[in-house]
């Protein structure tokens, strides 16, 4: 049999048997289906504890709020003076009392008193106290006017292409909630995969498995062999995450289809993301190989990737220029970038418009730059895996990538 | 296998940096000898093993195992025990073996019953199942011999075997190694244990910064420093001995220095015509470890 395939399969199978993997890869889903049930339960479980009305209490003297309101579960109730409103507060008749001032047309200032310590008012208060100044303010007017002026805009938008006709990709919140947990996923993965590259190398090093393997296998079966089969991991846990997040939108849309809209998954969508899925590893696995290979121990290993690892992640902190500025020259860049290209294009390709020219480029690139790094990686391999407990400087690896 | 040697190296050099690791070394190793390779702490003899095993290139030089110049499968044909050793702590006994043994190109089916029979042969078959972390230090140190040789090589390389053994299994050792020399194996182990080296091996070689100081096998080498003297014990006086340069007092015995062209035989025929009491007379054949440290000592003078 291949040796490289027996790396791949016992490489694969250390990693599915893993603990820490198999909690991860379960977990995920489990811990977004629980937020899901909250997010169904906790909304039910408030209104049912509230009380069954609030009551607001308020004094004029402005001279302009004659009729009180009662909406919903809240009702703004009139007094006549400070000192009733007061009392009627400490006798918890009501939840708390608005002072309207003389100026308050020209200044918009109210003064409440309540015996609540709060963070802010609840939002179904505020509203029926907005619709009460509203609706005193608007006196006169019909009650469509004045149920317009309440609700003015509901505004409904339609990307155009440039030649006129409606967009395929329309944006909005369920594209960008769709980027955004892809970009995450995809970031979770490559790094628990090449998580695992680096601690499995750093492991066998200071087992000292190391030389034994090498002296069965070359170096480069050897990467490749761990490459593959961490990767193939990484893809197995990002597939179970994707089905459990294709169930879960599912489930999430039957409930909160008014707050998410119409999620459209296309097809190119997931080809690329599992395209980006595997390149954006695969150079990530190689360069934290080449880290692994230099580092003496599993610890000092991970604290090099980190050089890695911040690039990869850095579109995320960019994610609103993104969003808004495709054409932005950082967005560019970092589109081209291949270590930071899988996470900007896969927010791309669900917030913005992207070229397909722009895909094929960045495809081309990282697939460079994989090939160059694996060659870099091979030689670091070859010069340093069975060097333990020195780290050599960086002249030293350069000189090892001119002669190996 | 019809090749004359077994291992054939051919002045390799390797550097790191500007310094010399091995420098210029030749040699040969015949079927089915126990080789020893010997030298002070850092002289080359582990990059050397790892050159002989395609872990690292030489420089310039080349090397040929068992006829061929050294490739990817001929791996498979080469048991290689490193001097840093180590095993997968969370796998079981049998699982480890079965795992390299298939990395040496021997499927499943034909790496379990060799893996029982050598667990079998050193005692250990209960321990099958158990994890590597569960063994005691010992214990790892037998699976990873047997790890070495599960996949029949031809050739075995040993890095300082003995090292971190306890004498009992260290004893279980080296009857492995004469078992593999009766099976018409070629052993070839690095040590500075000079017991050991006169224990085993048919033939050694001593490197020194890199350098060959010493080759052949071990009577020659020993005549070779053989420096005409004899080692006497005798009761009462010696007195002036004809044909003696000078005397000097090895733990109880005196040893006696001839002068050139004064054989042993003579002064023996000397001190019993003078009616000198004798317990003990020999050859004095310096020991390897008196060869290892003078060599050792001149060359880094």
């Amino acid at each position: 049999m291949n040796k490289t395939w027996l790396i791949i399969k016992h490489e694969f199978l250390t990693m599915v048997k893993r603990k820490g993997f198999i909690i991860m890869t379960l977990a995920i889903p489990v811990v977004a289906l629980l937020g899901l049930l909250a997010a169904q339960i906790v909304p039910n479980l408030v209104n049912d504890t509230a009380p069954t009305t609030e009551k607001i209490g308020y004094v004029d003297y402005a001279g302009a709020f004659p009729a009180g309101i009662t909406e919903g579960k809240v009702s703004v109730v009139h007094y006549a003076t400070e000192a009733d409103a007061k009392a009627a507060l400490l006798d918890e008749e009501i939840a708390a009392y608005l002072v309207i001032p003389t100026d308050y047309i020209a200044t918009g200032w109210l003064q409440r008193y309540t015996l609540k310590n709060e963070i802010e008012i609840s939002g179904v208060g505020q509203t029926a106290i907005r619709d009460f100044l509203l609706g005193n303010l608007l006196q006169g007017n019909t009650p469509e006017v004045i149920a317009r002026a309440k609700n003015p805009m509901n505004i409904i938008t339609t990307t155009l292409t440039s030649t006129g006709d409606v967009a395929e990709q329309q944006g909005g919140i369920s594209a960008m909630i769709l980027a955004y947990i892809f970009a995450i996923l995809l970031m979770m993965s490559i790094f628990s995969s090449s998580g695992y590259l680096l601690q499995g190398l750093g492991e066998e090093k200071e087992n000292r498995v190391m030389e034994i393997l090498l002296s069965s296998v070359s170096s480069a079966q050897l990467l490749i062999g761990k490459v593959i089969g961490l990767g193939a991991g990484g893809l197995l846990q990002i597939v179970v995450w994707m089905v459990s997040a294709g169930v879960m939108l599912k489930l999430a849309l039957d409930n909160f289809s008014d707050v998410i809209g119409v999620l459209n998954v296309t097809p190119e969508f997931l080809v690329l993301g599992v395209i980006y899925f595997i390149l954006g590893y695969l150079l990530v696995a190689v360069l934290m190989a080449g880290a692994g290979a230099i580092a003496p121990t599993a610890r000092e290993g991970q604290q090099m990737s980190v050089l890695f690892t911040l690039p990869v992640i850095l579109p995320i902190y960019f994610m609103a220029l993104i969003m808004e500025h495709p054409e932005n020259i950082v967005v560019q860049i970092l589109t081209f970038i291949p270590i930071t290209s899988p996470m900007t294009i896969m927010m791309r390709l669900g917030l913005s418009e992207i070229t397909s020219w722009e895909i094929a480029v960045s495809i081309v690139l990282i697939a460079l730059s994989i090939v160059g790094c694996f060659i870099l990686a091979k030689k670091l391999f070859r010069t340093y895996l069975l060097m333990y407990g020195k780290r050599p400087d960086l002249r030293q690896i350069l000189q090892s990538f001119r002669k190996a | 296998m019809n090749a004359a040697h077994t291992v054939k190296v051919n002045s390799i050099l390797k550097a790191y940096g500007n310094r010399a690791v091995v420098n210029d070394l030749s040699f040969e190793v015949a079927p089915g000898e126990i080789f020893g390779l010997i030298g002070p702490n850092g002289a080359g003899k582990t990059t050397t093993i790892r050159m002989m095993m395609d872990i690292i290139k030489p420089d310039s030089g080349e090397i040929y195992i068992l006829g061929e110049k050294l490739h990817e499968t001929a791996k498979n044909k080469i048991g290689y025990l490193p001097e840093e050793r180590g095993l997968y702590k969370k796998l079981s006994v049998l699982e480890s073996i079965v795992y390299f043994a298939s990395l040496k190109g021997v499927d499943r089916n034909t790496a379990l019953p060799r893996a029982k029979a050598l667990l079998k042969r050193v005692d250990m078959l209960s321990h099958r199942n158990k994890k590597i972390e569960e063994l005691s230090r010992g214990m790892g140190q037998i699976i990873q011999v047997i790890v070495t040789i599960i996949h029949d090589p031809q050739l075995i390389i040993l890095d300082e075997p003995t090292a971190s053994l306890d004498p009992v299994n260290a004893q279980l050792l080296k009857d492995i190694m004469l078992d593999l020399r009766r099976q018409g194996k070629t052993v070839i182990m690095s040590t500075h244990r000079m017991n050991e080296i006169e224990e085993m091996c048919d033939r050694i070689l001593m490197i020194n910064r890199g350098r060959n100081v010493l080759y052949g096998d071990i009577p020659s080498i020993k005549a070779k420093y053989r420096n005409n003297s004899v080692l006497v014990e005798y009761d009462g006086e010696l007195g002036q001995i004809e044909g003696v340069q000078s005397s000097r007092q090895v733990n109880h015995a005196l040893e006696l220095t001839l002068a050139d062209g004064v054989t042993p035989q003579m002064v023996l025929t000397r001190l019993v015509q003078r009616g000198v009491s004798l317990r003990r007379f020999e050859l004095s054949t310096p020991s390897l470890n008196e060869i290892f440290i003078k060599v050792a000592g001149n060359e880094n003078e």
